[in-house]
């Protein structure tokens, strides 16, 4: 069935080979960021190409695919890439977080913890966490080589001295297995915690930058602190209007003409599970 | 093809026999094993391959060299049959200088296994060698603690057939990180990794 034309899993298999070697080099060295050759994806960038060319070059027939958008299965970004690859690579997909053998996600860590054997491709706009700070690629590469972080601490506690705390509220910096500093993408920082010491495989692509980088399962992932300003998450008031929860992260939502609102769970496929299976509630 | 060497195609052992579809199921073995040092990963499409080195060595050879990842071999396997397949399979550069390779393929006795190897650089620790090192069993050996990333608290791991001082050279390797080569140790169509980050208790 396959022919001349048709590569499985879209890349043909140089440029899977390529991939693959560079994701091993990820995992060996958790944090830092390798460059791989990559070929151009038929998407435009910011619909996740770095995260689609990992999952293409690890994904199997035996793969059952989740595909997140900021917590939801069902925008037009997760809805596209997870008929893509139910397409090419002939995978199941589902919604369901527990389901997944592999989950792609633009912005959010499932609500759901992870197990072993999971893998969560994180889809990455920008793979450099000095970037804001140090514009040069020859000088934030020199600073990681150096384990030369002072600027970001700086650049942290000069947040606190204008706002009282750190003020970032998503893409907030981690230092993986105590060496790398990491961008652990646009995810809100209530999700940092997730990454610490998960038992699933993080692995993380950036298609303009052409960076893959990983964190092996159980690796410890600190969030950038001070003594006297120690990490903290967002909380919330109310719980979820729909499933009532108190753990999860909230999207803030305008129900009427009034403005009247209402927070419900970003996660989707977490929420959907509360409200139809009572077990899952308590 | 040198030496006045022929590859002749009716010995060549076979490669993969369904090259897409098995390189994905080998290479989620080896990411399996790779982000999950000291389990042994079993190989579900490995071909037998030249008879030397195993089955899980070749496999992963055809899974990730090709033409642009120069591969090294250790006398014991650097023999014609060897060359051959993994010239006309994976179609990779067979080198004799170690510091040129990208993988390499050495005997648990092979001696001074991680001189003069690529070790990669502070600015770019990913252009490191990786080594595969055949051994007699991936049990069954000295016991020896394995810690770091990938591990949930401690692993115990018992390769057979390495020297003593093979443990005191991967200390000495591991305390390069973010640098050091990173070692992959096969027998028959098993697979056990060891990647630079992890700690072994001598
Ligand atoms: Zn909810």
């Amino acid at each position: 069935m396959a022919d001349d034309a048709y590569n499985y899993a879209y890349l043909d298999e140089q440029t899977k080979r390529m991939i693959r070697r560079a994701i091993l080099k990820a995992v060996a060295v958790p944090g830092y960021q390798v460059p791989f050759g990559g070929r151009e994806m038929p998407l435009p960038y910011g619909w996740g190409t770095g995260g689609i060319q990992v999952t293409a070059a690890i994904i199997g027939r035996d793969d059952t695919l989740k595909v997140i958008d900021q917590g939801a299965d069902d925008t037009t970004n997760a809805v596209s890439i997870r008929r893509f690859f139910a397409k090419v690579a002939e995978v199941a997909t589902t919604t369901r977080t527990d389901e997944a053998t592999v989950i792609q996600t633009r912005h959010r860590v499932p609500e759901t913890p992870l197990r072993e054997g999971q893998i969560l491709v994180f889809q990455v706009p920008i793979p450099e966490p000095l970037r804001m700070l140090e514009p040069r690629e020859t000088e934030t590469r020199t600073l990681h080589a150096l384990s030369e972080y002072g600027v970001m601490q700086v650049s942290l506690y000069e947040s606190i001295a204008r706002h009282g705390r750190i003020s970032k509220g998503y893409n907030y910096p981690v230092m993986v297995n105590g060496r790398y500093i990491m961008s652990p993408s646009p995810i809100p920082k209530f999700d940092n915690p997730k990454l610490d010491r998960s038992p699933a495989l993080q692995l993380y692509g950036a298609g303009r930058e052409k960076r893959i980088y990983a964190v092996p399962p159980y690796t410890p992932v600190k969030s950038l602190d001070f003594d006297d300003h120690p990490f903290e998450i967002e909380t919330w008031e109310q719980c979820c209007a729909l499933c009532g929860s108190k753990e999860s992260f909230l999207d803030e939502m305008i129900v009427d003409d009034d403005g009247k609102h209402l927070f419900v769970c970003s996660d989707t496929d977490y929420c959907e599970r509360r409200r139809t299976l009572p077990e899952a509630a308590e | 093809m040198s030496n006045g060497h022929m590859t002749d195609l009716r010995t060549l052992a076979p490669g993969l026999a369904d090259p897409a579809h098995d390189a994905q199921q080998l290479f989620r073995a080896v990411l399996d094993a790779t982000s999950r040092p000291g389990r042994i990963v079993s190989l579900p499409a490995a071909p037998a391959g030249p008879g030397t080195p195993s089955a899980a060595a070749t496999a992963y050879l055809l899974t990730l060299a090709d033409r642009d990842t120069p591969v090294w071999l250790a006398d014991a396997f650097d023999r014609p049959e060897v060359r051959d397949f993994l010239r006309f399979h994976a179609g990779a550069p067979i080198v004799t200088k170690r510091a040129e390779a990208v993988f390499a393929v050495l005997a648990s006795a092979t001696p001074q296994p991680f001189e003069g190897f690529n070790l990669g650089s502070d600015a770019y620790p990913d252009r490191s060698a990786t080594l595969i090192v055949e051994v007699p069993d991936l049990r069954g050996g000295p016991t020896r603690q394995w810690h770091g990333p990938g591990i949930d608290g401690r692993a115990a791991v018992a390769v057979a057939g390495l020297a003593e001082d093979f443990w005191q050279d991967w200390a000495a390797n591991h305390t390069l990180f973010p640098c050091g080569v990173d070692i992959v140790f096969t027998a028959r169509t098993e697979l056990c990794a060891l990647p630079r980050s992890v700690a072994v208790e001598v």
